[in-house]
């Protein structure tokens, strides 16, 4: 037991061989030129031109399908007792849209209630242009792409150093409220961290970049990129991880530990004791006489 | 069906004899000689045990017990019960480079690199929950069935402190790999220790030798956890056994079975395979889990460290009843000449409940003695039924226990049935007490209703689902009489003697006033045993089957013919006998 975290402030320290930060420069000059040939509208018209065309579309898709709650101008609608039906979207940035809308959480069924995980609505390039639109309302973060998680660049060491700080990155952030395992965990009022162990690395790298519901945000000040990097890798280890020791029953801790030990464990007990109490002497008799 | 009593001894008299011994029985003459073992074996070996399952659940008990020495001890030999800090160097990749305590680290390597060593330490944290819980239900059964009656208290006592000391092990159990879950834990019983009023904060530095954490609470709880208190267990459970034996084992009620004998099978051949037998199916039981489902998984907890903590952080089950009374209660505290904390939020949920409990616990079979006024001894076992009040106490007890252990969970509960965690605690609030109350009544009224209708049985035989028509046109259930062995059980107990006060006369013949503790005794013992049916006496049996033989003759005259049909009850053979009409076709 320590009485300090040290694992935060030993982060960036032991990491990077020479070699990786020119490995690093080539991946990231290939995956910049890749996404630039994949997001580029394969006509020839301006980079300018073609974003007040998606800003345009996508406001058209907002006013349909969002304004009902975000308001005519994304500035959000309050209600009569203060609350609201939807927060202003000025600022959010297009990672915030990407993550609600990608994740099905946006559209809301209705208001009040945490959103929900759901299969997405929209294609993707209506988020795309819902993104665009929500962007141009104010400056906030970007989608990030995948440059910015991935650790196919990293040598084996490197990746499992990335793994181990992820982990330590994990539980001093998140499990208080992702639970251990990210198996998710209660909120208050009803609220609850989802499970983590199927969300897709862009959106737990959005999620921590836009803090949805009752998450915080982790700002790239907050947690760099590289730690982000790092959390996802811990996250993506675990599923890949086997199950040591046997079904994890959950994965929720102590709680369904103890209701197996009783179901099963003291049930299959019990069940043992009236079977052997049943097969005595007396039994063979019994069946003598029938 | 007559149970043939015949083959089964009925008493510890008669010692087998001899045969010729061979080699072993050299050996055995030899150690015979010098350690006079054979005498004490012999009566013993012929010890009688009577057969139930429910007898059984001590046993179920016992050999985790045994299951958990003999883990444990094997966990000893890898185990480093040290809080210095190294760099986990370990197989486990998700952990490698970290700092955390050699306890921490040589538990990785318990569960990664020792050959072994995860099933083990999944046996060994399996069977503390199972050795836990068959205490438990062990301790149910006893009180239900009235085993810890006179002269049985002290085996009771003695119960209660196994329950105590095996609570108090698992916590110091699971707090030794210093991960992140248990150290929230020992965390937490540092808060619970400081929330005691003036000496709280002392006990805490002499506990953790100095300030939280120190380096020192790890190697303690070890001694603690291998030596002292697994010491007093032995002790205990050597003293429950000696008691078990001298006291011989309680049955029930039954042909040839009285308050003087007990009926069964010997210790020699038929329960020592018995039991035997059953240790292995808990070793068996407790290795399927250990191999097959996942226990305190703590390399995703990672070393314990005082800035972190995880949601589903919960004590193993049995501690979860008092960390479920201080989910639910309301954060009260005093603050006494402005600089003294009176932390009853802590303080009553804690320390001051579990204590009250385990004292009530502990007291209930001289609670009971005290309002029964009985003094008898008792050999024979109640039906949960015939002791209507005392049942419905100890549901009330559960529902109490039930409640706050869900209480315990409710974080859990709240994302399992997607409710909202404040609801759930504010009705656990209330439920707390409400719930034990409709569980008392409840409990009651259905013992005695059951108590109803075993006398209906009684005397009025059993339900043949046959409905006769009269020739008046009046419809009636035909019963018959219940088997005798039947009979025998359901009548076999004792009527309730209520306690009442003996007017005591003074020289002049004026009655003393009873003392207050006596017309109070009076009073409970008659609350007590209110509205409890007894069974009938002899001659009501008597009137009710004389009764009856009158209804026979009234019907007699459809006798001979397949007329009442009560062949068919499924109690009797009707080869044969054909269904009425059914010569006509
Ligand atoms: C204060 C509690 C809290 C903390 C701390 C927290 N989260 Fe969350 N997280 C939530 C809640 C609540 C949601 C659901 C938000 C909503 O939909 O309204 C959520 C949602 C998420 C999601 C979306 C899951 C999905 O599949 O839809 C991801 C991914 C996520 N969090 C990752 C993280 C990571 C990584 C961290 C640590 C850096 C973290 N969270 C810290 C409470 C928290
Ligand atoms: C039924 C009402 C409703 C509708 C329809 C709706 N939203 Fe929302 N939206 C909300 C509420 C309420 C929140 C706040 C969610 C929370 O705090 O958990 C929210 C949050 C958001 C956020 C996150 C804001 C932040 O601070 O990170 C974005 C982005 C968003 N909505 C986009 C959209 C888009 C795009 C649409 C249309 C496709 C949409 N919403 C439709 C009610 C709605
Ligand atoms: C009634 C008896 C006992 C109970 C209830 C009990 C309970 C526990 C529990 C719950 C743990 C945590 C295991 C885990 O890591 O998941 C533990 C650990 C341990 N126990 Fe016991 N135990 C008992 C007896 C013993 C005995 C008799 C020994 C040794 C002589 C022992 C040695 C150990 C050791 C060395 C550990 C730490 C190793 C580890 O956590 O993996 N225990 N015990």
């Amino acid at each position: 037991m320590r009485l300090l975290n040290r694992s935060a402030g030993r982060l960036s320290r032991h990491r990077r061989s020479r070699l990786a930060g020119l490995v690093l420069l080539l991946i990231g000059l290939l995956t910049t030129g890749g996404i630039t040939y994949a997001v580029m509208p394969s006509s020839s018209a301006g980079d300018a031109q073609s974003n007040a065309v998606q800003v345009e579309e996508g406001r058209k898709l907002f006013l349909q399908g969002c304004s009902f709650c975000h308001g005519q101008n994304g500035e959000g609608i309050t209600t009569i007792n203060g609350d609201n039906y939807g927060p202003s979207l000025v600022g959010v940035g297009a990672a915030a849209v990407h993550f609600q809308v990608e994740t099905g959480r946006m559209p809301l069924v209705q208001p009040g209630v945490q959103g929900q995980a759901k299969p997405e609505t929209y294609s993707a390039e209506e988020v795309e242009q819902l993104a665009a639109y929500v962007a141009s309302l104010g400056p906030g973060p970007a989608r990030p792409d995948e440059a910015e998680w991935t650790t196919a660049g990293l040598t084996e060491e490197e990746r499992e150093a990335a793994i181990s700080r992820g982990g330590q990155i994990f539980l001093t952030n998140c499990t208080a409220c992702h639970n251990f395992n990210g198996k998710g965990g209660a909120m208050p009022q009803g609220g609850y961290a989802p499970d983590l162990s199927n969300t897709e690395a862009v959106h737990i790298y959005e999620a921590m970049l836009t803090g949805p519901g009752q998450m915080d945000s982790f700002s790239n000040g907050n947690l760099s990129p590289e730690e982000k990097r790092d959390v996802i890798a811990y996250l993506y280890s675990l599923r890949d991880q086997p199950a040591y020791g046997g079904f994890s029953l959950g994965g929720l801790g102590p709680v369904s530990e103890g209701m197996f030990a009783w179901l099963l464990g003291i049930g299959g007990l019990v069940g043992f004791a009236v079977w052997i109490a049943a097969h005595t002497t007396r039994t063979k008799k019994k069946k003598v006489e029938a | 069906m007559a149970i043939d009593t015949s083959k089964v001894a009925t008493s510890n008299s008669s010692a087998a004899t001899p045969a010729k011994p061979g080699r072993a029985g050299a050996v055995a003459t030899w150690a015979d000689e010098r350690l006079g073992l054979a005498g004490m074996a012999k009566k013993n070996l012929r010890k009688v045990f009577p057969d139930h399952w429910s007898f059984m659940l001590g046993e179920i008990a016992l050999w985790s017990f045994v299951v958990l020495l003999l883990s444990g001890v094997f966990l000893t030999l890898w185990f480093t019960p040290s809080m210095s800090e190294i760099h986990y160097e370990g197989s486990y990749d998700q952990m490698r480079g970290i700092a955390m305590s050699e306890a921490m680290a040589s538990t990785l390597g318990i569960s990664f690199d020792v050959r072994g060593g995860l099933l083990m330490r999944q046996m060994h944290h399996w069977a503390a929950m199972l050795f836990i819980a068959s205490m438990m239900i062990h301790l149910l059964r006893v009180f239900f069935t009235g085993a810890h009656r006179k002269p049985r208290e002290l085996n009771w006592v003695i119960g209660s402190l196994l329950l105590l000391l095996g609570t108090l092990e698992g916590f110091t159990g699971y707090s030794l790999p210093d991960d992140l879950l248990s150290g929230t834990g020992v965390r937490a019983a540092d808060g619970f220790m400081k929330s005691i009023p003036v000496v709280g904060s002392y006990m805490s530095f002499f506990l953790f030798g100095g300030e939280f954490p120190g380096d020192s609470i790890i190697p303690r709880l070890y001694i603690i956890h291998v030596l002292l208190i697994p010491g007093l267990l032995l002790a205990l459970i050597a003293a429950h056994m000696l008691l078990l034996v001298y006291h011989k084992h309680t049955q029930w009620p039954g042909p040839g079975r009285t308050e003087e004998n007990v009926v069964g099978f010997p210790m020699l051949p038929v329960y020592a395979a018995k039991a035997g037998g059953f240790f292995f199916i808990v070793f068996g039981v407790t290795a399927l889990m250990g191999g097959l489902m996942q226990i305190n998984p703590i390399w995703l907890y990672g070393p314990y460290d005082p800035s972190k903590v995880t949601a589903g952080s919960q004590p193993d089950w049995y501690m979860g009843w008092p960390d479920g009374a201080l989910r639910i209660m309301p954060g009260w505290e005093t603050h006494l000449f402005g600089n003294f904390t009176i932390a009853w939020n802590v303080f009553l949920p804690i320390i001051v409940l579990p204590g009250l409990m385990f004292t009530i616990l502990m007291l209930l079979p001289f609670l009971e003695a005290w309002i029964t006024g009985d003094k008898r001894e008792h050999h024979l076992l109640q039906r949960p039924r015939n002791a209507p009040t005392r049942t419905a106490l100890m549901v009330a007890l559960m529902t109490f226990y039930g409640l706050l252990w869900m209480a315990g969970g409710n974080d859990i509960i709240a994302i399992k049935l997607n409710s909202s965690i404040n609801t759930i605690t504010y009705m656990l609030r209330f439920l707390v007490f409400v719930g034990p109350i409709i569980a008392f009544v409840i409990t009651r009224r259905w013992c005695i209703s059951l108590q109803r209708h075993d006398n209906e049985k009684l005397l009025h035989g059993y339900e043949t689902g046959i409905i006769m028509r009269s020739p008046e046109g009046g419809y009636s259930e035909k019963h018959l009489p219940i088997n005798p062995s039947a009979a025998y059980v359901l009548s076999a107990r004792e009527r309730d003697e209520v306690y009442t006060v003996e007017q005591e006369t003074d020289e002049n013949g004026i009655p003393a006033p009873a003392s207050r503790a006596k017309a109070l005794r009076a009073k409970l013992s008659t609350l007590w045993f209110a509205d409890n049916v007894q069974a009938p006496t002899a001659a009501e049996i008597e009137a009710a089957h004389h009764h009856a033989d009158h209804e026979h003759e009234l019907q007699a005259a459809l006798d001979g013919h397949a007329a009442d049909g009560h062949q068919f009850d499924g109690h009797h053979s009707v080869e044969g006998d054909p269904l009425r009409g059914s010569d006509q076709h």
